[in-house]
């Protein structure tokens, strides 16, 4: 059995359906009676609703309703929230401004939802999307944070003057100013991380279902988790109580992030359902998914770092705007705070840090948490200023980092986290070794010859995974806890039904999840089935993202098979008159050690159900549940080197190799981890080179609202990766898992970003960097 | 998409009879473009008159140095035409390397010229070789075709039934696509002709696919990329959008041009 | 409204459908057969792509008329029974599926790719072949190794030699 167990490279249980066309996703539910509607949305950034006339619209062939703003306010249906609150310095609560599912007075953005439109066909829907007359008094909008906080900037909510969300900071400012004026060198850089669109590849979709006669609703979503949506939506937006209210995820394709947050669509179709009597069934496009999902990143930061006469880091400063766009969504707060500043350590020993957030509203789609969230951010921020300060002070890269590594655990940053294990300057070495980096001179020499200018850059990163403990979060402000729950339930001739919280929207849940079961049951994978993404057959759940579910979602099922043995093991030890210390569950069976007696799984489960035999005072049944709670993050960390060849001519830049040596802790199935790696990687090199995003400064308006703007990598635009992982288990879990979704593109950008400006030896160059960019800082430098 | 009404001729006459009874209707060949545009609801015709099933537009002819395109012929057909890559490589290399797989086996050379969207890649070949877009109604030299963005000297109810051409001494095409869309950011297509070097951009120029004069000015004297040294064009009239600003396409121009003439005189 | 019909996956089907109707909504709506996904509006992610009389085309691309007379294939008619292709069973052996949105068109992709290069595949061939496939799970990499290794099994069922396999 081992060979399905804990570190076997297992195919894939779920793709079976998924190769032959039969998954299910939300647009691929029909229900009797199910309609289509389209969404009237805001053409521009910044404008007052003054008048919005259904009439027309009404009148359209095959439409059944057209329902405004007003019409949900007065259903009672409640605004949208930010689940996590922060205070400012001052000790003041985040000023949140409020966002109705559907803009009653005022549109803060293009493609804030005004009007749904429900008809009979999806081409009927949107023809009276089209003939719905809203009429708008346009005004001064608003897209980039730091002009946002300038005085005279247009204002987005009046609940938050100055379009500040909120100021917050972390760490001692004196103490850091103290270091900074006694350094011995200081390297000071302004840094942007670029705004993106996180593109899952199925469009987000909703299908509404309220059934009049159960008084019950049921609601199709493209979500990472289900029972969030459900709580959110039955506890601040009245849409229906926890009981009446179904939540599915089905197959969902993709969504790093973005399908997280609870959006107006789902909220709208749901309350649609009621108030017209019809399933509603909407599916974005592409176009509405760029104007509409949440966007990720946006930072704009300056950043000092200083060292003393030994090279050695004493502090580091950071100051940063973070663009929120025109609403706070769901998880947004905690994204420039407890997910980005106190990561702002890196691998490093760093004895004063202090970072600062102004968190802005702007006439932009709401920014949240995007594959890694806050942690690229704060990796980009300190991997590029050690880079660059390596080379202000003339010495290595490698070097420079590897004399600041934390070296012992546990260690406790200045920045809340506490690093409970790694081995940093083993990944460090991996890497170097696999990148052949010692002979990179020479293969830029051979590179110079044939007209091409080469470079190489690496990133150090660490990253917290699996968010928790609840009662630390929840002292943070978040709104939860960020536990897990699992069941397990052995059915009565031995199968096993998982159901989990956790969603799985790519990662492959429904095998590794199987494989831990394999592995302690001895069981083939193929009795053993994982069920999720249902409210009403799993209980509770917090979902998946933040690279929690094999940390935590595992860590709960663990936890249930301790009982699930337990309790076998003492019916077992009935059965076969052992003693239960004796009991050993090995190959599906269990056996009394050192003597052959047995039974089968398979008939202790229909034992423990037919209950003819059961110990004194044994309940009959063998299901098991248990909620985990970690007791502290996780900490993956790792080292990624990139070597570009740039084309001087055109600026246009070849990633010619790139390395990732990685420690996520135990592994469960090593194929699937390194296909994490390398999606994460993809999205991270995207980020540094293809993706970025462009509202007109002017009129608001979003310019890359599709991939015909938006540049998404293509098979074509990347190499084959190296990767590879090293293991110090984490002690925080049962299962030293760490986690490994958001690393890729979490490490990447900045050493994709060193790579190109040790090629073209430009150090202030931005992400992304398009031939064009390229091309331009190669041309300014040949200038002077 | 809005209300459409669909037809299917299978001859040129029947096609154009039925076009002209349409309000507003619009000939479809491949599709690639109009389609996505009548999704998007940028174009609204309210007739589509396909002319894939029209037998008299499609294939390819080689006789001695002429050549001669239906119009109907699919990108993936020129691409993989063995008889015209014996004459006329450059030709295929550019067809196989329009759009991507799927769309080549639907696009076709008469959807792209008669669409004559300013990044396409077809137009700056015509325009480099000199060839003859040829109609339902007449000949046309493709200086005369090409008329701005999105505009050619094609009446509403005219096909283009064809291109021909003179294969040329030597010619090439390079292109620096769009990261984004693939459409040629600047393309360059150049031609060694018994009348002289022309090299057509497209990608770049306001006004759509144009003749580079510097470019042809410095071939003509030497058809060699080292001949590009030092030659630069102005970037007055040249495109300029978040992925490129003119002056980087004026500079593309040059690099492409030079690449073009590699390929060519490789070829 | 205009009647049409075609064979989809060896049946024939007929039907009358609004003209405006694309293909993939024909395919999905009409049909059921909903392994054909649509993942952008600009005709450039592949999540669509189905084979058109053995061709790749994309089904988002074209109306559902235009293909009236036509054979097409999709996902679903891709396995013979219950024995996969070996292009699907290439994407699970090397992972090069995730969310499984893209899968669809992916495979629909690779299979036309092979088809049309019978003396073998390259990293390089493959991975400008897939210019009209966009995935964000996999960074392409164990998607272009399934493809490699399906047009090696493929050339080797076929008794050919994949000369310029990697």
């Amino acid at each position: 059995m081992a060979m399905e167990g804990i570190g076997a490279r297992v195919a894939r249980k779920e793709d079976k359906r998924f190769i032959t066309g039969s998954g299910s996703y939300v647009d691929d539910m029909v229900v009797p009676g199910m309609k289509h509607s389209a969404f009237v949305r805001s053409p521009h950034a910044h404008a007052d609703i003054k008048k919005i006339d259904t009439k027309a619209a009404e009148k359209m062939p095959g439409v059944i309703a057209v329902l405004t703003g007003k019409q949900l306010k007065s259903d009672g249906i409640g605004n949208l929230i930010c689940g996590w609150m922060v205070h400012s310095k001052d000790g003041s609560p985040m000023n949140m401004g409020a966002w109705s599912p559907l803009a009653v007075d005022r549109a803060r953005y293009v493609g804030d939802a005004v009007a749904i439109v429900v008809a009979e066909t999806k081409g009927q829907a949107r023809d009276a999307a089209e003939a719905v007359e809203v009429a708008y008094k346009e005004k001064k909008s608003v897209t980039d944070a730091v002009a946002a906080l300038k005085k005279g900037a247009p204002q987005l909510h009046p609940e938050a003057a100055g379009n500040l969300i909120y100021d917050w900071e972390i760490g001692e400012a004196a103490a850091v100013d103290k270091a900074i004026a006694s350094a011995a060198h200081v390297t000071t850089m302004r840094i942007v991380n670029n705004r993106l669109v996180p593109n899952a590849m199925e469009p987000r979709a909703a299908l509404g279902h309220y059934d009049r006669a159960e008084d019950h609703h049921t609601l199709w979503t493209t979500s990472q988790n289900p029972h969030v949506a459900r709580v959110v939506m039955s506890a601040f937006y009245n849409v229906a109580p926890e009981n009446k209210l179904r939540v599915i995820a089905p197959d969902v394709g993709g969504g790093f992030g973005s399908k997280i947050f609870i959006y107006p669509e789902e909220i709208v179709c749901l309350w649609a359902s009621r108030r017209t009597g019809v399933p509603v069934k909407w599916v974005a496009d592409r176009t509405e998914s760029f104007m509409c999902d949440a966007h990720g990143r946006d930072h704009v930061s300056e950043v000092q770092l200083a060292f003393d006469q030994n090279n050695r880091m004493t502090a580091l400063k950071v100051d940063t705007v973070a663009n929120f766009g025109a609403y706070m969504s769901l998880f947004s707060s905690a994204v420039p705070t407890y997910l980005y500043a106190t990561l702002l350590s890196g691998q490093y020993a760093i004895p004063q840090i202090h970072c600062n957030v102004r968190a802005v509203y702007t006439n932009t789609a709401p920014v949240d948490a995007y594959r890694g969230a806050g942690r690229p951010e704060a990796t980009y921020v300190v991997e590029r200023v050690v880079e660059t300060a390596a080379r202000e002070l003339g010495v290595s890269p490698a070097e420079l980092r590897r004399r600041n590594f934390i070296t012992s655990f546990p260690h406790q940053t200045p920045v809340i986290m506490n690093y409970d294990a790694g081995d940093y300057a083993a990944s460090l070495d991996a890497a170097m070794k696999a990148a052949d980096y010692a002979g990179f001179e020479k293969r830029r020499d051979k590179a110079k010859k044939a007209g091409k200018l080469r470079g190489i850059g690496m990133s150090c990163y660490i990253e917290a995974c699996g968010i928790a403990p609840s009662s630390a979060v929840g002292s943070l402000g978040a709104g939860v806890g960020l536990w897990e729950s699992a069941e397990v339930r052995v059915n009565m001739a031995g199968t096993i039904e998982v159901l989990t919280g956790s969603h799985s929207h790519g990662q492959g849940h429904e095998t590794t999840f199987a494989q831990l079961v394999s592995q302690r049951l001895g069981l083939p994978l193929d009795q053993i089935s994982i069920v999720h993404g249902d409210t009403d057959k799993v209980q509770m759940g917090m979902g998946t993202y933040g690279s929690r579910s094999g940390a935590v979602g595992m860590s709960a099922i663990a936890k249930a098979l301790d009982k699930v043995e337990v309790k076998a093991k003492k019916l077992a030890a009935h059965l076969m008159e052992a003693d239960e210390g004796d009991i050993v569950i090995e190959n599906g069976e269990l056996k009394v050690a050192g003597t052959d007696k047995t039974v089968p799984w398979s008939q202790l489960a229909l034992a423990a159900y037919a209950a003819h035999n059961l110990p004194e005072g044994m309940e009959p049944g063998l299901k098991e549940g248990a909620f985990y709670d970690p007791t502290n993050f996780t900490f993956p960390a790792g080292c990624y080197i990139c070597e570009v060849e740039v084309d001087p001519e055109t600026g246009r830049t070849e990633i010619v190799q790139f390395v990732a040596a990685d420690d996520f802790g135990n592994i469960i199935n090593p194929m699937i981890v390194e296909g994490q790696v390398h999606g994460g990687l993809a999205q991270g090199i995207g980020q540094a080179m293809l993706e970025g995003t462009h509202y007109d400064a002017e009129s608001g308006q979003l310019i890359t609202a599709s991939y015909m703007d938006y540049c998404m990598p293509r098979a074509d635009d990347l190499p084959s990766f190296q990767v590879s992982t090293s293991n110090t288990p984490c002690p925080g879990n049962p299962l030293g898992i760490k986690g490994c979704g958001e690393a890729g593109a979490i490490g990447s950008p900045p050493a994709v970003m060193n790579a190109i400006t040790d090629a073209i030896g430009d150090n202030d160059l931005t992400m992304p960097a398009t031939p064009q960019k390229v091309w331009a800082a190669l041309k300014a430098a040949t200038r002077h | 998409m809005y209300s459409t009404t669909y037809h299917r001729p299978t001859t040129v006459a029947d096609a154009v009879k039925l076009r002209k009874k349409a309000e507003d209707g619009q000939f479809v060949s491949g599709g690639m473009t109009l389609i996505p545009a009548m999704k998007t609801r940028l174009a609204a015709p309210s007739d589509l008159v396909d002319l894939r099933h029209v037998g008299e537009l499609k294939g390819i002819k080689v006789s001695g140095k002429t050549v001669t395109i239906g119009a109907a012929t699919t990108h993936a057909e020129v691409a993989e035409s063995a008889k015209l890559r014996k004459v006329c490589p450059a030709i295929c290399d550019l067809a196989a390397h329009i759009g991507d797989p799927h769309v080549r086996h639907m696009g076709t050379i008469g959807g792209s010229l008669a669409n004559n969207d300013p990044s396409a890649d077809y137009p700056a070949a015509m325009l480099a070789l000199g060839a003859t877009i040829v109609t339902d109604k007449r000949e046309l030299a493709a200086d005369k075709f090409f008329k701005g963005l999105f505009e050619t000297a094609l009446k509403d109810d005219e096909i283009v039934t064809a291109v021909t051409f003179t294969v040329p001494a030597k010619c090439g095409y390079a292109k620096f696509p769009n990261p984004a869309s693939r459409y040629a950011m600047t393309g360059v297509f150049v031609a060694k002709t018994k009348d002289g070097v022309r090299a057509a951009v497209t990608g770049a120029g306001e006004d759509g696919v144009f003749r580079a004069r510097e470019v042809e000015a410095a071939l003509a004297k030497k058809f060699d990329a080292s001949a590009l040294e030092g030659v630069s064009v102005p970037s007055k009239d040249l495109m300029s959008d978040i992925h490129a600003s003119a002056e980087y396409r004026a500079n593309l121009v040059v690099v492409m041009a030079k690449r073009a003439v590699a390929a060519a005189n490789a070829g | 409204m205009s009647e049409i019909s075609m064979v989809v996956n060896g049946r024939s089907v007929s039907a009358t459908v609004e003209d405006r109707t694309l293909l993939v909504h024909f395919l999905r709506e009409h049909l059921g057969l909903t392994g054909t996904h649509v993942g952008c509006d600009t005709s450039q992610c592949g999540a669509c792509v189905v084979h058109l009389d053995g061709k790749a085309v994309k089904s988002c691309s074209m109306l559902a008329a235009q293909a009236s007379g036509s054979e097409v294939t999709t996902i679903e008619g891709l396995a013979d029974g219950a024995d996969l292709h070996p292009v699907q069973a290439a994407f699970r052996e090397h992972h090069g599926l995730q969310c499984g949105f893209c899968t669809p068109g992916m495979i629909m992709a690779a299979s036309d790719m092979i088809r049309r290069h019978p003396d073998g595949l390259d990293e390089k061939t493959v991975r400008a072949e897939l210019e009209g496939n966009i995935c964000r799970c996999t960074g392409y990499h164990n998607i272009v190794k399934a493809v490699l290794a399906a047009s090696k099994s493929m050339a080797k069922g076929k008794g050919g030699k994949a000369k310029k396999a990697a």
